[in-house]
């Protein structure tokens, strides 16, 4: 039996412990008509190998292509080390570390990860870590709520150049607790979010600003000015943020002349493989007096009876299992396998390393735009600078150049059409420090290709894998 | 010792970021970053010896065995693992069209399909991250279909008194008052206050089925009746899930939407405090209301079902589907057990349960519902040991870690005073419970000759007991350099 040590022997030896006839009289109060009695819907049982040839076969059915979407989750190198580590049993098959003295292992792991990203982002205090980086901007929103005791309006600033699936998270979550979130728009030939689009609001009562550095664009806000008009206007700043953009940016810790009093994102870049979109960690850093509005998980550093420095879970008179009903949020968990993921990542790629990553993705985005130079159908949307991801006009139907490309093992980019009707055949494009020169030289032949034959009215068939 | 204090200056793990600084001139100086974030400077043997020593401090599944109630610490197949992180699905971008990952949501949608049949739910999304998430989910649903119906006036979500501490939290994130219903002294609910409490200001109930205090709630059809004649939904919190897994239907007790943890009925792994997965199922007439995305299979290939063809959903709870990799696991470990093993798993965690149960009892332990059966868990009462001896259910779990035991769930539920809730999943051998309750036994014997063992425990582990109120009072959550 699949994980069922039972031997015969032990069946009838535990059951005459019981005083029980068979395992079934162990269920007699349960009522006889609600059991179950087929189970058509799940298939028998597999057997260690026939299991491992269909994972075989489906996970190369997908082929491995050359990915160029960023649009929240970025392929980067990741250390060998990371995930060896970070699947040994002894994290892999832990709990939540309630016995803290038996999870000494856990709890340090999370006090040198909410060290290092308070250091990233230049803020006070880390929480253990959210679901993802949408999640992580709901709860963001809601802590602002809390945090912001001056606000009656329950009203937050959201531009509309922050990540779609973020805005729509946050929708989702906050929708049924009277907060008013309220679109800003983006400067149509910058794709950034003009300060001008806030002055309308001056004099009102606002809550909190979110801002995105870089945006979902990819373009760079100008951080300090926004951030200066959310604290002169009475506003909290939540920042959402690229980890790894933060190596090279100005961290939202030091955005304007405060600092952004919340700052969440995606930690993916930081370790965490592609995967279909998770599991991911969302994080979040908040300013020291904000530190008992955050939620989720807090590890502090404290010492045991001998006087010995040890970790332990703080601050849970914030959470649902003290305070229920009137706790900061649900949330019971942290993403603790990733964060340990991030933790070794950090460790081994180092500050520095950190830079040279986010810089080397900067510059092979920037040579990829490059190479469209001379192809008057396509280039950059928007004017303003951006960090490694850029938004393409494509000259020619993206509903069949992208198939097209996808059937020649190429995955161009995120169709921003989907999201934003006014940038239809507008492709997002991200090439990391993983793409090399002849990936770059694909890509643009590839396109060229393609987009030529669109334009010139031959109709570009995908080839099929 | 910190990561940190390995750390020299200008040492690195080379080979893992590009030697030189890019040119990014092209970015305003004003935007950008005027120091080297402080991250530690390690050679890569420093880093790996590092972080695999501290795994050593932990207790986990793979080394000790872990009966902690509600939490359901079954062993974590390594296959779940291995076949999980295939580099085909880890390159995948969660973006890449629906024809690049034909193979990930078949596993996806093959496991929506198990789900249904498990549960008797009409439909299932896979995107809740956690349990938390989908007890959101599931009561943001309730109050999106008496919104839909223009039944707007119901206010309030009943909770047993017994229930864990995210169901009212959870409530109160939708909008909604608490109200709680007292249980009766057999661990059932006190259906005559149920009666007094519903009205048509009912939203729904939460529940758990077994409860919290490991035991099953006979009436629930009864509950159900009434909850439903009022006009309520009967949510259901899958914490418990395994002990009835492939026994009983929660679709068929009556309940119209539920989440299951897929790191406890599923085996992922709980990895130090999550990824969890919090799929939640559905009757019909929540169909529509369901978070996004889904996968829909139309004969021959397999599609994402997004807000556009569902315009009811209530919307996204994360940037993309949620806990994917973690879903992938959970597929794998269904496929390995099989229509066979799934009716084996509340077989067998509920022959372990009530073996300790009774073994424990036999060695003098007082249980908190000496007349029922467990279910999947039970709960032994130290509130004895306390008058007694003044040694609490903390003393005990304390000492347990010295046996090389970890502790079981206490303090929860708060209805049981001195409580430890004891789960030993299916996967544990006979002989490993026997050992448990030896401990148990050396235990109570140290606490009746020898208290301060107890109170001073634990003497093995790297620390000793912590001062938590100095972790509170005086924050050090970030390390700083002296």
């Amino acid at each position: 039996m699949p994980f069922i040590p039972h031997t015969e022997d032990d069946i009838r030896a535990m059951l005459e412990a019981i005083g029980a006839d068979s395992i079934e009289a162990l269920f007699d109060e349960i009522p006889a008509d609600l059991r179950i009695k087929h189970l058509d819907g799940v298939p028998e049982t597999m057997s260690e190998p026939e299991l491992a040839r269909l994972m075989l076969e489906r996970a190369e059915q997908d082929g491995r292509p050359l990915n160029f979407i960023g649009a929240g989750a970025y392929e980067h190198h990741i250390p060998a080390a990371v995930w060896e580590i970070t699947t040994r049993g002894e994290f892999y098959s832990a709990y939540t570390p309630y016995q803290a003295e038996a999870s000494q292992g856990t709890l340090q792991v999370i006090y040198e990860y909410q060290t290092m990203m308070t250091r990233l982002m230049a803020m006070d205090a880390s929480n253990a870590s959210l679901y993802d980086g949408a999640s992580a901007l709901a709860e963001a929103v809601l802590m602002a709520v809390r945090a912001n005791r001056k606000s009656k309006s329950r009203k937050v600033l959201m531009p509309v150049a922050v990540h779609p699936a973020y805005r729509a998270t946050t929708r989702t979550i906050v929708d049924n607790q009277d907060i008013n979130l309220v679109e800003v728009p983006y400067d149509p030939a910058g794709g950034h979010t003009p300060v001008e689009a806030l002055k309308q609001y001056e004099g009102e009562d606002i809550t909190a600003l979110v801002i995105s550095q870089p945006n979902f664009f990819g373009i760079l806000e100008d951080v300090d000015a926004l951030t200066d008009w959310a604290h002169a206007n009475g506003a909290l700043v939540i920042a959402v943020a690229n980890p790894m953009a933060a190596a090279l940016l100005t961290p939202p810790g030091r955005w304007g002349e405060q600092g952004a009093d919340i700052a969440c994102g995606e930690g993916q870049p930081l370790g965490v493989p592609l995967s279909s979109g998770g599991p991911y960690y969302g994080y979040m850093c908040c300013r020291k007096e904000h530190v008992r509005q955050m939620q989720g998980r807090i590890v502090g550093r404290t010492v045991d009876r001998d006087g010995r420095t040890g970790y332990t879970l703080t601050l849970q008179a914030r959470e649902q299992h003290i305070r229920r009903s009137k706790a900061t949020s649900n949330i019971c968990t942290n993403q603790g396998l990733l964060v340990t993921a991030s933790t070794i990542f950090m460790a081994i790629v180092g500050g520095a390393g950190l830079q040279r990553i986010a810089a080397a993705s900067h510059a092979n985005t920037r040579a990829l735009v490059e190479r469209f130079r001379d192809n008057p159908a396509i280039g950059p949307v928007f004017d303003r600078p951006c960090f490694h991801e850029c938004v393409l006009k494509v000259g020619a139907p993206l509903n069949t150049v992208l198939p097209a490309l996808a059937g020649d093992n190429l995955i161009a980019g995120y169709d921003l059409g989907q999201d934003y009707p006014e940038l239809e055949d507008c492709l997002l494009v991200c090439a990391t420090e993983t793409k090399t020169e002849q990936d770059l030289d694909h890509y643009v032949e590839a396109m060229n290709r393609v987009v030529g034959d669109a334009t010139a009215g031959r109709t570009a068939k995908p080839k099929m894998a | 010792m910190l990561i940190f204090e390995h750390s020299r200056p200008g040492r690195e793990a080379p080979g893992h970021s590009p030697r030189e600084l890019a040119d990014v001139s092209d970015i305003p100086a004003g935007l950008l970053r005027e120091d080297v974030p402080g991250l530690p400077e390690v050679s890569e043997l420093q880093a790996v010896r590092h972080y695999t020593r501290l795994s050593q401090k932990n207790f986990s599944i793979d080394t000790q065995f872990y009966p902690l109630g509600s939490c359901t610490m079954k062993y974590n197949p390594r296959a779940c693992n291995t076949y999980a992180m295939l580099p085909g699905f880890l390159a995948r971008h969660p973006l890449a069209p629906a024809s690049n990952g034909q193979g990930f949501l078949a596993c996806m949608y093959e496991l929506q399909e198990m789900l249904k049949d498990v549960t008797g739910m009409k439909a299932v999304s896979l995107t809740p991250a956690a349990g938390a998430q989908g007890e959101f989910t599931g009561v943001a649903m309730i109050r999106a279909y008496h919104d839909a119906r223009g039944d707007s006036e119901r206010s309030e979500i009943l909770v047993p008194d017994a229930a864990h501490g995210t169901n009212p939290a959870t409530a109160t994130m939708c909008g909604y008052k608490v109200r709680e219903i007292p249980t009766l002294k057999d661990g059932d609910v006190d259906l005559e206050a149920l009666k007094q409490a519903v009205g048509p200001q009912t939203a729904g109930i939460m529940l758990t089925n077994p409860s919290t205090l490991g035991v099953f709630e006979r009436r629930i059809q009864e509950i159900a009746r009434i909850v439903h004649e009022a006009g309520g939904l009967l949510y259901y919190d899958g914490a418990n899930l395994n002990a009835i897994l492939g026994k009983v239907r929660p679709g068929v007790m009556g309940f119209d939407v539920i989440h299951m943890n897929l790191h406890k009925t599923f085996s992922t792994p709980h990895g130090g405090g999550g990824p969890g997965a919090g799929p939640v199922g559905v009757s019909e007439r929540l169909e529509p209301f369901l978070p996004v995305p889904m996968v829909g299979h139309d004969g021959e290939r397999y599609h994402w079902i997004t807000e556009k063809d569902r315009p009811q959903s209530i919307g996204r709870l994360s940037a993309f589907m949620g806990n994917a990799g973690v879903l992938l696991r959970a597929y794998i470990y269904a496929r390995l057990l099989g229509r066979e093993g799934m009716h084996r798993v509340a077989d067998f965690a509920t022959l372990n349960a009530n073996y300790l149960m009774v073994k424990l009892r036999e060695a003098g332990f007082d249980l908190a519902f000496p007349g029922r059966r467990a279910t999947h868990e039970f709960i032994v009462t130290l509130k004895r040991q306390k008058k007694e001896l003044d040694v609490t259910a903390m003393d005990f779990a304390k000492r347990l870690l010295d046996y090389g035991y970890h502790a079981p769930t206490t303090y929860f539920p708060l209805l049981v005073p001195e409580c430890l809730l004891i789960e030993p999943t299916e996967t544990e051998a006979r002989e490993e419970l026997d050992g448990f309750v030896e401990a148990m036994v050396k235990i109570q014997e140290e606490a009746e000759t020898n208290a301060e063992v107890l109170k001073e425990a634990p003497h093995t582990q790297p620390v000793r007991r912590l001062d938590d109120v100095r972790a509170a009072r005086e924050l050090d959550l970030a390390w700083m350099e002296n």
